[in-house]
């Protein structure tokens, strides 16, 4: 650790007066674990590590990296040398403490750094056999264990100066189910900090209902109707949603809701937070990428646009102040910006009684193509999917082979209920169940 | 970049405790990229990764390890923990002996990017946003990026092979944002090619951007797509991903040897219309998907997947052509030094048909055009695929007509294989592609001619 700190104290400390300086150094490492028919099938195990530096003079931005640790002075010199080549930009800077306290999470557990790589592989091996124990009619396709490490520190001639550590790990399993010449798929996977926090049944028998409660779908008939989102296919729903309530995407005329501020813009049953001081967030953090301490920020309450999310550049061009939501994708790259740890604020019933309610619907269990269906800029929202209907309060015939569609306004416009099922993913959003009430399905 | 006697010690090492294969993966490259929007050239970045994975395969076990020491002890290190990882079982240590010098065995690109001036790479950056703009004042919005690489490799095994390849990258995208009375629509191009900055001798960026532009201005005007099931005519060189997605995975030998792919045992069955002939081909030259040779030091080729809607053979890596007792095919890849290789495709496409493309949008009396395609996913166990159109119309009585909003498109992969009824003659190829395999992103090229699936589901809002 304090390595890391001493490599981006001597490049920040190489700064001249007319230019800023920001070092991020990290490091880090994984394990991979895959197993297959009572055979680790591979095994990896990888260390990387590489510095990032952002020099800025005279408005303009130079930025290089390096994947080793050897040489900093040429990854400065390199920025130097980039700098010459960009546009000035008035609000170009780096960020300045702002004076929020840190709050100090606990995101590194000794016991996972301390166990051993026996009990990792009966752990991924224990998941396969579970997977499979349920029900004659799956095998599995993968099932994994993975864990991984990093390390970093980032510091800026402007004065901040931090440095953490985190682990995690989690596993994961892919099954198929076969019945009369049919192949359906599931999938489940736990996360945590430790070992122990690991829920590997549970992950199983997820994966084995998934595939084989599709056994038999059939393509639906087009219609409008009712849909319940899993809480999974929610926090992806909401991971693209993100990039509508996005500072940048703002600041640069891309949000479509980049005139709405203060204004409804969800139905009044809808609060959207993004809180990775929450630590039960997969990807909470004390500090943002730009080294500002994180915070718990409300976006939307009851339906209405509270504010954007900013780094420090999109706070200044906003005229506001950072979220400190600056992300980065490792040090081969400046960061930029968005949501760190959503997490909608749940209602008060379950799944089940929800449906309960029902008469005609969908619950969507899996959606496909989200990323290439979706356009954050135009709102158009369209995606594969496959799940099961809901007839009489009831979940009836699994269905596949077909899209829903809206738009991203008239969804979160048309959000009847919130579930009280929060549940915490391997990803930048939390999920739970969501019914959305006028959605239209394309099949048959 | 290592030398010939500290790889095979290397390599003799790493089969220490018994193992059945060992392999060296080193690569060293470096990439410029430099970023334009609202207006500014935002950065140029420069960076360098060098590193290098170790591979140890044991009975059906694999260990893999990585570094970024490129010293004789970081390997050593490497190769020890990618040792016990494959847990071998007894015997000992292999003598190896390597042949070949560990070079490039192609000739290189005439303009190395990395001898081009910043200066220059920004400049084109500059013409693209201009070029954008100059389409309308509806054009509130033009990012681009510009992005090149000069990747070296190294790569040699226990079976005595010691190989090297230079590979360089040079990649262009643009897109624009249009502002209109019904909100704001989108468009993007993008070029990307397996060569140097003579590229752009014959490629002209300022008509990219300005096609990028013309696409959002279109869709201003642009009405809810259709949802239901309609015939769906996909214009030249947009839709190859249909094809990658739709079958190309499902041909993995990988995916097929784990039963996880609808296309398993189907060799030398009609799995596709007789009009489809589907090849896979990393030879073609300048390609996004092309390599000289494949990341496991094999060189690529041309395969033939489908020939006239039979199935005649599936894309293999190292361990998938060993298990099979076959010939690799070339189709082992990986992302960088620290990935594992797996089958993966290169440049995918379909050959040309015999019909005029005119012709097959106007026996189509009621259905959708697509121009251009977005990405894709698919489900390899059942077939189903999804993927996103960016550009499209709507066809009514044999006529292309209304611009329509963004949505997905969904289908059965042997299903619409088997609806493919009309193939044009005009071959392209598409866009740069990248491929998201496990998570391990690769180049890959697509292409195929104009043509008619009879039956596809379009995901609109529209009855």
């Amino acid at each position: 650790m304090s390595e890391l700190v001493s490599i981006a104290d001597r490049i920040v400390g190489a700064a001249t007066t007319d230019e800023q300086v920001e070092a991020f150094v990290a490091r880090g490492g994984e394990t991979e674990i895959r197993v297959y028919e009572g055979q680790i099938e591979h095994y990896v195990s990888a260390q990387s590590e590489g510095i990032g530096v952002r020099v800025i003079r005279d408005g303009r931005t130079g930025f290089a990296y390096a994947g080793a640790l050897d040489d900093p002075e040429e990854v400065l010199a390199e920025a130097r040398s980039n700098v010459e080549f960009s546009t000035v930009d008035e609000w170009a800077g780096l960020a300045v403490d702002d004076g929020v306290e840190t709050s100090r999470l606990e995101l590194w557990n000794d016991a996972l750094s301390g166990t051993a790589t026996d009990d990792k592989i009966a752990l991924a091996l224990e998941l396969e056999r579970l997977s499979a124990g349920f029900d004659d009619r799956v095998r599995v396709d993968d099932a994994n264990y993975v864990d991984m490490h990093a390390e970093s520190a980032v510091a800026t001639s402007t004065g901040i100066r931090r440095s953490g550590r985190e682990n995690g790990c989690y596993v994961s399993v892919s099954t198929l189910a076969d019945e009369r010449g049919e192949t359906q798929t599931g999938f489940g996977f736990s996360v945590g900090r430790c070992l122990d926090d690991l829920d590997p049944e549970r992950a199983a028998r997820e994966a084995s209902d998934r595939a084989t409660r599709l056994l038999g779908a059939t393509k639906p008939s087009s219609g409008r109707l009712t849909v319940v989102f899993d809480p999974l296919v929610t926090a992806q729903f909401l991971s693209v949603l993100a990039s509508t309530l996005n500072g940048e995407a703002v600041v640069k005329g891309r949000s479509l809701f980049r005139d709405r501020l203060g204004t409804e813009i969800a139905a009044s049953t809808f609060t959207l937070i993004d809180d990775p001081t929450d630590v039960r967030a997969y990807s909470a953090a004390e500090v943002d990428g730009e080294g500002l301490a994180t915070r718990r920020n409300v976006l939307i309450r009851d339906g209405v646009l509270q504010q954007f999310v900013h780094s420090s550049y999109s706070a200044r061009r906003a005229d506001t102040v950072s979220t400190a939501n600056a992300v980065r994708g490792g040090f081969s790259s400046t960061p930029g910006v968005g949501v760190l740890a959503l997490q909608p604020v749940p209602g008060t019933r379950s799944q089940a009684e929800i449906i309960a309610g029902i008469d005609h619907g969908l619950l969507v269990q899996s959606v496909s193509g989200i990323h290439s269906g979706v356009n954050p800029i135009s709102g158009d929202f369209s995606t594969g999917a496959a799940g099961l209907m809901i007839s009489n309060g009831e979940v009836s015939t699994p269905v596949r082979e077909f899209t829903i569609a809206s738009t991203l306004q008239r969804m979160l416009a048309d959000v009847v209920e919130v579930g009280s099922d929060l549940e915490w993913l391997p990803m930048r959003a939390a999920g739970l169940t969501l019914v959305i009430d006028d959605i239209t399905l394309s099949g048959a | 970049m290592i030398d010939h006697d500290i790889v095979e010690r290397v390599l003799s090492s790493a089969t220490r405790t018994g193992a059945d294969f060992a392999e060296l993966y080193a690569e060293d490259k470096r990439s410029t990229s430099a970023s334009f929007d609202d207006g500014r050239v935002e950065q140029v970045n420069t960076g360098r990764d060098r590193g290098a994975g170790i591979r140890v395969i044991s009975g059906d076990t694999t260990g893999y390890a990585y570094t970024a020491d490129l010293s004789e002890p970081g390997l050593l290190a490497a190769a020890a923990a990618a040792a016990a990882a494959a847990r071998g079982g007894g015997g000992g240590a292999r003598i190896i002996s390597l042949t070949g010098d560990g070079r490039p065995t192609r000739p290189s690109v005439a303009l190395a990017p990395d001898g081009i001036s910043k200066a220059s790479k920004v400049e084109l950056l500059l013409r693209v946003d201009e070029a954008a703009r100059s389409m309308g004042p509806e054009i509130v919005q033009v990012s681009a990026g510009y992005g090149d690489s000069r990747k070296r490799v190294l790569i040699a095994n226990t079976d005595g092979l010691f190989v090297g390849d230079e590979q360089v990258r040079v990649l262009m995208r643009v897109s624009a944002v249009a502002d209109g009375d019904a909100g704001m629509q989108t468009g993007y191009q993008s070029m990307g090619h397996t060569t140097g900055w003579e590229i752009f001798d014959t490629v002209d960026v300022t008509a990219l951007a300005r096609e990028a532009a013309r696409q959002a201005i279109t869709k201003l005007s642009a009405r809810p797509a259709p949802s239901g099931t309609l015939p769906v005519v996909i214009e030249h060189g947009s839709g190859g991903v249909l094809f990658h997605e739709a079958c190309g995975h499902g041909l993995e030998a990988d995916l097929v040897a784990k039963g996880a792919s609808v296309y398993a045992g189907k060799s030398g069955q009609l799995v596709a219309s007789p009009l489809v002939t589907l090849v896979d081909d990393g030879t073609m030259p300048g390609e996004w998907g092309t390599l000289g040779i494949d990341d496991e030091g094999h060189s690529t080729q041309r395969n033939v997947l489908i020939q006239d809607g039979v199935l005649t053979d599936y894309m293999y890596d190292h361990i998938r052509s060993v298990r099979e007792g076959r010939a690799p095919s070339g189709n082992g890849r990986r992302q960088s030094y620290q990935h594992l290789p797996m089958v993966r495709m290169t440049n995918t496409f379909v050959l040309d048909g015999t019909d005029d493309p005119a012709d097959i949008v106007s026996a189509t009396d009621h259905g959708v055009y697509v121009a251009k395609l977005g990405g894709g996913s698919v489900n390899t166990a059942t077939g189903d695929f999804v993927f996103g159109m960016t550009e499209a119309y709507l066809i009514e009585n044999g006529r292309i007509t209304a611009p329509l909003r963004d949505g997905n498109l969904t289908g059965n992969g042997p299903q619409v294989l088997a609806d493919i009824d009309m193939l044009g003659n005009d071959f392209a190829m598409g866009g740069p592609g990248t491929c998201g395999k496990d998570g391990q992103g690769v180049p890959v090229g697509d292409g195929q001619p104009t043509l008619r699936v009879k039956a596809l589901t379009v995901g609109g809002t529209a009855a």
